[in-house]
This record gives C-alpha cells, sequence and structure tokens, in this order.
C-alpha cells in the first residue's frame, strides 16, 4: 500500500529536505517504520523508548489525530496522507 | 547598570537541548517546547521595586523579566489591570478575602493582549513582517488589532463557528481571517503545519510561542505587585492549552528568585475547565499522569482545546501546590457570569464564567479554604459571547412610557 508521509520542517534534514515523502505500509506504524527504512534515523525522533510515539509528536491520518483511531495499528487505504505534526502550539 | 532583555536563549523543557533566540518553538531532537533561558543573576542586579513603579502602566513595567525590549515595544497598553477586591461575592461563596483580576478590560478586551504584545515585540525584533495565528476569537483579536497598529500583515486563522462579535472585532482591524471548517485543534494542527510553509510569518503561538507564552508570567507579577509585593495563597485559572497556569506559577517563583518577594511564596494553583472540554480536569480527577485529548462541545469556545499543549505541565504545577482542577456545566458558566455581574460588576466572557464556578465548585469540596487570599483571573470580556447569556438577559419588563404604566408594572415601592 502507497502512502505519502508529510514531514515537519524541524525533520527534514532526515529527509534530504522533502516535506512529502512516499512510502510503503498497510498501517501508520508500518509506514513510519519504512519512513525510517528509506531515511534512516525517523524512528528515534518519533518513538520513545518504549515504542511509543513520543508525548509532544501528533500523527494524523488525514484530518483524524491516530488516537481517535487505533493508534499505530489504523489500517492505511492506499494514497493515504499520513501528516507528522510537533503537539506544541497553541492557546495560552 | 546592564539593560535587558537578560535572555540567553532558548531550552528544551524535556531534553534540556539548548538553542539560539530564534524563532523556534519545538525541540528538533524530542519536539519538547522550548523554553526562554534568562540570565537571573543580570536581572536580580537590575530590578527592583522602585524600577517597576517607576515603569510604563503596562506590562512592560516589567520588561527585564520579559523577552523582548521595552524599546519599540508593540504596545496598545496591555496590563496593569485592576485587582478588584470582591467582598460581596465572597460572602456569597464563603470567602473571606476574594479578589478579582479583571483582564476584561484589556485593549481588545481579554489577557491575549498580554502575550500578543510580547509575540510580536520579539517578531518585530526578529526581523517578521506578517502576523499569524491559529485561534478560539481572543487571540484573533489581539493579534488582528496589534499587527494593526505595528503596521505588520495579519494571517488569523479561526473556527468557523465561532461566536459573531469575535469575528467582527477581528476583521475590523483589515487582515486576513480565515475561517476554516473544523473546530480549533484543526485550526491549530493546519497553522502548526502552515508555519513549516511560511517560515516568514510570526504565527504567535507556533514558531515564536516561547516568547508569546512569557506574556502570561504578567498576571502573576501584577497580582504581587498590587497585593502590596505578596504572594497570595490560593489562584484560580481557567485551562485551555494550559499554558496561562503554567506561566502563571512560574511568574511568581520568577519574583522570589530575582529579590522582588520577601519570602518563597506557596502559591496554591488552581485549574477550571468547562465539561464540554475537560481533559485536564479528567486526568486530575483520575490520577493519570497522560492528558487524553477530547473533541469539544459547549458554550466556552475560549478554552474548547482538546488537545492541550501544556496540559500535563498544568496538571504537574497544581498537583506540585496542592491545588485542583474542576470542570462545570453550561449551565453552571451562565450562573458563574450571572453571579460575578450581579456581585462585582464584572460582565466576563464563558471561561470567566468557568472560573467562577469552579472556584465555587472548589469552595464547597473544601479545596479552597474560607481563611485563604484567593485570586480568581477573570481573563476576557463578556461582550464577546453575549450568545452565552442573551436568552436569560433581556429587559425585566416593557411597558408604554407613562407613569401609571411603571408603577402597575415596577412594583418596587420598598427600594429608597
Amino acid at each position: 500500500m502507497s502512502v505519502k508521509v508529510r514531514i515537519p520542517t524541524q525533520l527534514r534534514s532526515l529527509s534530504g529536505g522533502a516535506g512529502e515523502v512516499e512510502v510503503e505500509g498497510g498501517t501508520v506504524g508500518e509506514a513510519l517504520k519504512a519512513l525510517d527504512v528509506a531515511h534512516p534515523g525517523f524512528t528515534e525522533r518519533l518513538f520513545d523508548e518504549n515504542g511509543n510515539v513520543r508525548r509532544f509528536v501528533n500523527v494524523f491520518l488525514g484530518e483524524e489525530d491516530i488516537r481517535f483511531l487505533e493508534g499505530l495499528g489504523t489500517p492505511v487505504p492506499a494514497g493515504a496522507l499520513i501528516s507528522v505534526v510537533p503537539a506544541v502550539a497553541g492557546g495560552s | 547598570m546592564r539593560e535587558g532583555p537578560f535572555v540567553e536563549g532558548l531550552r528544551c523543557r524535556e531534553c534540556g537541548r539548548t538553542y539560539p533566540a530564534e524563532a523556534l518553538h519545538v525541540c528538533e531532537w524530542c519536539f519538547g517546547p522550548l523554553e526562554v533561558v534568562y540570565d537571573y543573576e543580570a536581572i536580580a542586579s537590575t530590578v527592583s521595586r522602585e524600577r517597576i513603579a517607576a515603569g510604563p502602566k503596562t506590562i512592560w513595567r516589567y520588561a527585564d523579566l520579559l523577552p523582548a525590549s521595552a524599546h519599540g515595544a508593540v504596545d496598545l497598553g496591555a496590563g496593569l489591570t485592576p485587582l478588584l477586591r470582591a467582598d460581596r461575592l465572597g460572602a456569597e461563596l464563603g470567602l473571606s478575602e476574594l479578589w478579582l483580576k479583571n483582564d476584561t478590560v484589556n485593549p481588545t478586551g481579554s489577557f491575549k493582549d498580554r502575550v500578543v504584545s510580547v509575540a510580536l515585540t520579539r517578531a518585530r525584533e526578529l526581523g517578521f513582517k506578517v502576523a499569524a495565528c491559529a485561534s478560539t476569537g481572543n487571540l484573533a483579536n489581539s493579534v488582528a488589532a496589534h499587527a494593526a497598529r505595528a503596521g505588520m500583515r495579519s494571517v488569523v486563522c479561526i473556527p468557523a463557528n465561532l461566536e459573531t462579535a469575535k469575528i467582527v472585532t477581528t476583521a475590523v482591524f483589515g487582515g486576513l481571517v480565515v475561517a476554516l471548517t473544523g473546530n480549533y485543534d484543526d485550526v491549530n494542527r493546519l497553522c502548526a503545519e502552515l508555519a513549516s510553509e511560511h517560515p516568514t510569518w510570526a504565527f504567535v503561538n507556533v514558531n515564536v510561542r516561547s516568547y508569546y507564552a512569557e506574556g502570561s508570567k504578567t498576571l502573576a507579577f501584577e497580582v504581587a505587585e498590587q497585593l502590596g509585593w505578596r504572594a497570595p495563597d490560593h489562584v484560580v485559572v481557567p485551562i485551555a492549552s494550559g499554558c496561562q497556569l503554567t506561566k502563571v506559577a512560574k511568574g511568581f517563583r520568577e519574583l522570589y528568585k530575582v529579590g522582588l518577594l520577601d519570602g518563597e511564596p506557596h502559591v496554591r494553583i488552581s485549574g477550571a475547565q468547562a465539561a464540554g472540554c475537560s481533559p485536564v480536569a479528567d486526568a486530575f480527577e483520575s490520577g493519570a499522569d497522560i492528558i487524553r485529548p477530547v473533541k469539544p462541545t459547549g458554550i466556552a469556545k475560549s478554552l474548547a482545546i482538546g488537545n492541550p499543549a501544556d496540559g500535563g505541565y498544568a496538571l504537574d504545577e497544581v498537583r506540585r501546590s496542592g491545588g485542583a482542577v474542576a470542570a462545570v456545566t453550561d449551565s453552571e458558566i451562565v450562573d458563574g457570569i450571572r453571579l460575578l455581574a450581579r456581585t462585582e460588576g464584572v460582565f466576563a466572557e464563558t471561561a470567566g464564567g468557568v472560573t467562577i464556578a469552579v472556584l465555587a465548585k472548589l469552595v464547597r469540596a473544601g479545596v479552597v479554604k474560607p481563611k485563604e487570599r484567593v485570586v480568581a483571573f477573570i481573563t476576557g470580556n463578556g461582550l464577546k459571547t453575549l450568545d452565552a447569556v442573551a436568552a436569560d438577559c433581556g429587559p425585566t419588563v416593557t411597558v408604554s412610557p407613562d407613569l401609571d404604566s411603571f408603577q402597575a408594572a415596577v412594583n418596587v415601592t420598598d427600594w429608597q
């Protein structure tokens, strides 16, 4: 399943400057693993030592935060867009 | 004497990595929030109660403790709002010393003028010419107004379902107002992505957030100064992202650190949320460390952040200080607005209703003690959320303009 992952500025040094990377994967977790295979370094930046998405990283499938779906196990349809977005923003 | 700002750089609150004082808001390594690092020794040898008293009657009197220079500040006069002794409301709630920090009277009617004045001052120092934000309304008003004042362009992103008053009072300043078909968390997420695509725009609560957030410390600074350089025993602060609450706590600590308070303050800090969006109150209640995001509902739109960036830090501050976080229903919020207005003459927006209703709840629960010196933060003006009370607040009676009709309809002969 080919999906697109949108990369935030803070991680674009890992993707050679690209803001979007196409990878293969049947779930959100698989797609993010594939991202690390294509561009090594993503896993240690996105996940903590227990393999969970870091506290200050939000991952969206389309418009929805994966925490409202099935987390990293959320299935991704072909052509889906996964966005990695820093969580610290907004409010006061 | 050295002149400020006394900023050394930025530091990740999670992993401690350091960064220069530029337009950066999250750690490139772990995405933790970046905090401004100050040279407190230099501040302590410069700042004094007298120097502050001789300063402007705005937040900029505390410039030594802010991350931007007062010279050339983007300033509409935010801050130094009244601290009102609230004896009638206190009596209704069973409190002997209640104060209201009345931030409804800021230039655009909310505490956001504090943070925006700091953010745009720093943004201009960094060379930005465009100000932007994701907003639930109060911030939109303030960014649009301060950008106009500074001669900057503004791009304000809001949820399309916002209260009409907040849209009008933003658009009047002439910037771009982009209404998005989603909730605040959707708007916020888009702005986090837009900040990557438009690095020449200063998103006050994204890429210059580290500076912006510091503006909320001035709430604590002012309360202490207005109490005669004493800290209160207990403060009640509304929670949206949780940022304001954590910065109020930091503000009291800093005053002691730089020698402006005689003793170390022990301020209990309690947080107020609406039941329609209570992720921090829920975590407090269940003893959890992790904030579970929610989908907001209800009338308190200015607090409707379902995924609060500083929720965890706010929870830490509350727990460490011995406070509590509670949530109240929409009808309790309306009652809170009306109680505050009826007893003290202050008309607050829904967030103020949340604060008063939560204060009442925490007094009943025994968390806020009757003899404590309590300060409630009233952070936004009621004219912005007229819809919340419109159904309950109309003419008492409508009569024809003649004496007999009046006397017959208005039976208050015992009012002398």
